[in-house]
């Protein structure tokens, strides 16, 4: 789909990367060009950080259920609130998202992400728990 | 085509077959192909017959290197949107001659005969009318027109991704072949457009027709999915200098909310339909009856794609009548931002709505009562937008051509369509109304009224702008006639006989009441017939007759927006000097100031991408892929596989991608377009 090293030479290949200035018709000037959008990278010490984060979020829920320490309705939500932080530090750590101005677009775009993600998760949860329970009142789990 | 006896029959012949041919045709067998059934011979006749005669010509004609060098390897964004719109022209014609066979069985089957369509055929044509007219008609139609126009709304050059753009359009074609080659070789689904389960599952429909809609709809909803990504990114990082979000043509709006809904949604499609076939071809348990399984979480899954995807087809055509409104009465837009605001509304809402395809099937008040109130919601977006076109018509200098009577005629037929939504929103009405041909007719009359007028009207309105000579206005009246009276001639009667409680996808009535209804409701879709008729001998008699509709100007409707700056057809580099937008209506703005036709006085040379034969590659073996795993062909399946993946690889070392045209060149071409201009004058 895309060469091997990925999005920014693509762009700088496409027929219009940044035609703005007149001068700058020069594949390398429009290759250095594209690099001014792209986001900044992490440091060494920030992927450390998250990598560390996500091993630590990654092995207490493993504890908590191997060691059978709470039962499973305390569980089930502590795993998902952990797995959230860790979507959370992922987000920050590897993907450099973050509130600065340049990030606008990847932030408005998560958000419309989380929102419709949102909705379709909480709303078929709602939908299929009540189709399960006025239509298949025999087959819901015991509780 | 299995009868209910012939499935068995079928299984037991590919039992005895011996283990190369099973390795070597997997399912497929001599008597696959339906020979005993007359009605599928001569379709499928017609259609190899017509294969042979268009290639013959092609080879007659000696047009073979032009038809590769310049149409099935371009990656031009206006070659590849024409493209979409002959592919959805094609599949119209297919679409339609089931409608027309649906219609006459009904109106046949409802005076005590029994019609000339099998059951299990009549089941086959319900299913692939509502498949192909959604997937494979309007879904290519709204795309070949954001390709074409989009780029030049937004003064760029080609798509983000121009290579991506063959590739998409490539797989939605393979996805249209194969339901094509449903018709001849095997059976097409008899499981209805969404192939509900359990009936969809291998238990019910032990046939290839549900594996031939699962990898026809899989391979093609890739297809559709690249080309959002690549319409988001055009429109997000290609926007030529000061053209803002809020200065983009409504048009280029519509596209941006329909492929950020395609982005959202048809990942859901891809998973709900590789669930299915989980359980068809790996034994699974996601929605058969036992097992765990629950058909229920299928059809909410299937619906909360589905539903956004009705947005997907219908804002698109929201935008083109904005802009036909807006050039038509000579005035700008009426509520620019009100415009957009709707249109970003409904985008969001369309997530919210989608039990409504459901109400029936038990959620409960609560549930029904919420998605009732969001459903009523979304009226109000659309009403603000209708109100927006009539306010740009009033006081307005209304020329009635083409594009602003398709315009006029959907906003009525619209209107009307959107009211007995409403209706069918009430949740209480809906259990009286559910699966009756009340919907049918509610929902033809939005999906004809909104989405087919707004394609017919982006047509007329924007061909000559794509090939440089005007569509014949008289023929175009007959066809926007024909399909209007004939459109309310052919609904009305489905909207009384809902009322009185015919259910849908009868192929035998048995109340002599309903005949006359039916026998109206054919006449009603042969005058449609007519219209499309109408509409194809206009495209084929304005190209026989194409010096006397010339357009020289590149303008000939007296345009607003960017697109009308450009030579018409626009040269392949569509602008030679990125335009500098100062305002709403750029190219109206620039008449007015007088700088619409001044010609530069040097040029530059222009980064252009070369033409590559790899998406069309692709695309044609991921035919091979979807047939293979149709029908049980594994080398055919990992070959075609293993063949898209190499080539898509290969491509990544290519390196000779992109050249400068050279300044001269450019210049050429510029200056016939303004000695053209010139000649217009005189």
């Amino acid at each position: 789909m895309s060469t091997p090293d990925n999005a920014k030479p693509r762009k700088a290949r496409s027929p219009h990367a940044k035609p703005v200035d007149t001068d700058q018709t020069h594949a390398e000037v429009a290759h250095h060009d594209a690099h001014h959008d792209t986001a900044g990278h992490g440091t060494v010490k920030s992927y450390v950080i998250g990598f560390i984060l996500s091993v630590i979020l990654t092995a207490i829920p493993f504890g908590l259920t191997m060691a059978h320490m709470m039962p499973a309705a305390t569980l089930i939500p502590v795993v998902v609130a952990i797995g959230v932080v860790q979507i959370l530090v992922h987000l920050y750590f590897f993907l450099h998202m973050n509130t600065s101005s340049s990030q606008t677009w990847n932030n408005s775009a998560f958000i419309f992400t989380v929102l419709i993600v949102g909705i379709l998760v909480i709303g078929s949860l709602w939908v299929m728990y009540h189709l399960n329970t006025n239509m298949m009142p025999g087959m819901m789990p015991v509780e | 085509m299995l009868t209910q006896a012939e499935p068995a029959a079928h299984a037991a012949s590919t039992a005895d077959a011996s283990p190369l041919v099973e390795f070597l045709f997997g399912k497929l067998r001599l008597d696959s192909v339906p020979w005993h059934e007359p009605i599928i011979m001569v379709a499928g006749a017609g259609m190899v017959g017509g294969a042979i005669l268009v290639l013959g010509l092609i080879t007659y004609f000696k047009q073979w290197k032009y038809l590769w060098t310049e149409w099935l390897t371009s990656v031009d964004h206006k070659k590849i949107g024409a493209m979409y719109i002959i592919l959805a022209l094609i599949m119209l014609l297919r679409g339609f001659a089931d409608a027309l066979m649906m219609r006459s069985q009904q109106a046949l089957a409802s005076n005590g005969g029994a019609g000339y369509l099998p059951p299990d055929h009549f089941d086959q044509i319900f299913s692939a009318h509502g498949v192909i007219m959604i997937f494979f008609m309007a879904m290519p139609f709204v795309i070949g027109l954001m390709n074409v126009v989009m780029p030049l709304q937004i003064g760029a050059r080609d798509v983000a991704f121009p290579y991506l753009n063959s590739m998409s359009f490539w797989l939605t074609a393979a996805g249209a072949i194969l339901i094509n080659v449903s018709l001849v070789v095997g059976e097409f689904s008899h499981a209805g457009w969404l192939a509900y389960p359990p009936f969809s599952e291998l238990e019910f429909s032990p046939g290839v027709g549900v594996d031939y809609y699962i990898w026809a709809l899989q391979i093609s909803g890739l297809g559709t999915l690249l080309s959002g990504v690549n319409l988001i990114t055009t429109i997000f990082k290609m926007r030529a200098p000061g053209m803002t979000l809020m200065r983009m043509p409504v048009f280029t709006w519509t596209t941006l909310v329909a492929n950020v809904l395609i982005v959202a949604v048809f990942p859901i499609l891809t998973v709900t339909l590789a669930l299915l076939g989980a359980d068809r071809y790996l034994g699974m348990h996601f929605f058969t009856n036992d097992g765990g399984g629950n058909p229920m979480m299928y059809v909410n899954l299937i619906w909360a794609w589905g539903h956004p995807e009705v947005y997907i087809l219908i804002l698109p055509a929201f935008g083109v009548f904005s802009e036909v409104v807006a050039t038509f009465s000579r005035k700008r837009l009426f509520g620019y931002d009100g415009m957009v605001y709707a249109t970003a509304a409904i985008g969001v809402l369309s997530f919210l709505v989608w039990l409504h395809h459901f109400f029936t099937m038990g959620a409960g008040a609560n549930v029904n009562a919420f998605f009732g109130i969001s459903t009523m919601v979304i009226s109000i977006p659309t009403g603000v937008k209708i109100f927006n076109w009539l306010f740009t018509m009033y006081r307005g200098r209304i020329r009635l051509e083409l594009p602003m009577m398709w315009t006029l005629g959907f906003i009525i037929t619209f209107v009307i369509g959107g009211m007995t939504g409403v209706l069918l929103a009430v949740p209480g009405a809906d259990f009286v109304l559910h699966n009756s041909v009340f919907l049918i007719a509610h929902f033809h009359n939005v999906i004809i009224g909104g989405v087919v007028f707004g394609c017919l009207a982006g047509l007329n309105y924007w061909f000559p702008k794509a090939f440089g000579f005007k569509l014949h206005a008289g023929i175009g009246k007959v066809s926007f006639w024909c399909w209007l009276i004939g459109f309310w001639i052919a609904f009305l009667p489905i909207y009384a006989l809902g009322l009185m409680g015919m259910t849908r996808r009868l192929d035998y009535v048995n109340n002599p009441v309903w005949h006359v209804y039916l026998i109206v409701a054919l006449c009603g879709a042969l005058l449609i017939f007519v219209g499309i008729i109408a509409q194809l001998v206009q495209i084929v008699y304005s190209i026989w007759k194409r010096d006397e509709l010339r357009d020289l100007t590149g303008d000939p409707w007296d345009g607003r927006t960017l697109e009308w700056a450009t030579s018409s057809p626009p040269p392949f580099y569509n602008f030679a000097v990125l335009p500098k937008i100062g305002n709403h209506d750029a190219f109206w703005d620039a008449k007015q100031t007088g700088t619409a036709y001044v010609q530069p006085k040097a040029y530059e040379p222009i980064h252009m991408p070369h033409n590559t034969p790899t998406g069309f590659l692709i695309g044609i073996v991921s035919a091979g892929l979807g047939f293979g795993l149709v029908w049980h062909i594994w080398w055919m399946a990992s070959g075609a596989l293993l063949v898209m993946i190499g080539l898509g690889i290969v491509h990544t070392f290519n390196e000779n991608r992109d050249y400068y045209v050279p300044a001269d060149e450019v210049k050429a071409i510029e200056d016939a377009h303004f000695a053209n201009l010139k000649k217009a004058e005189q």
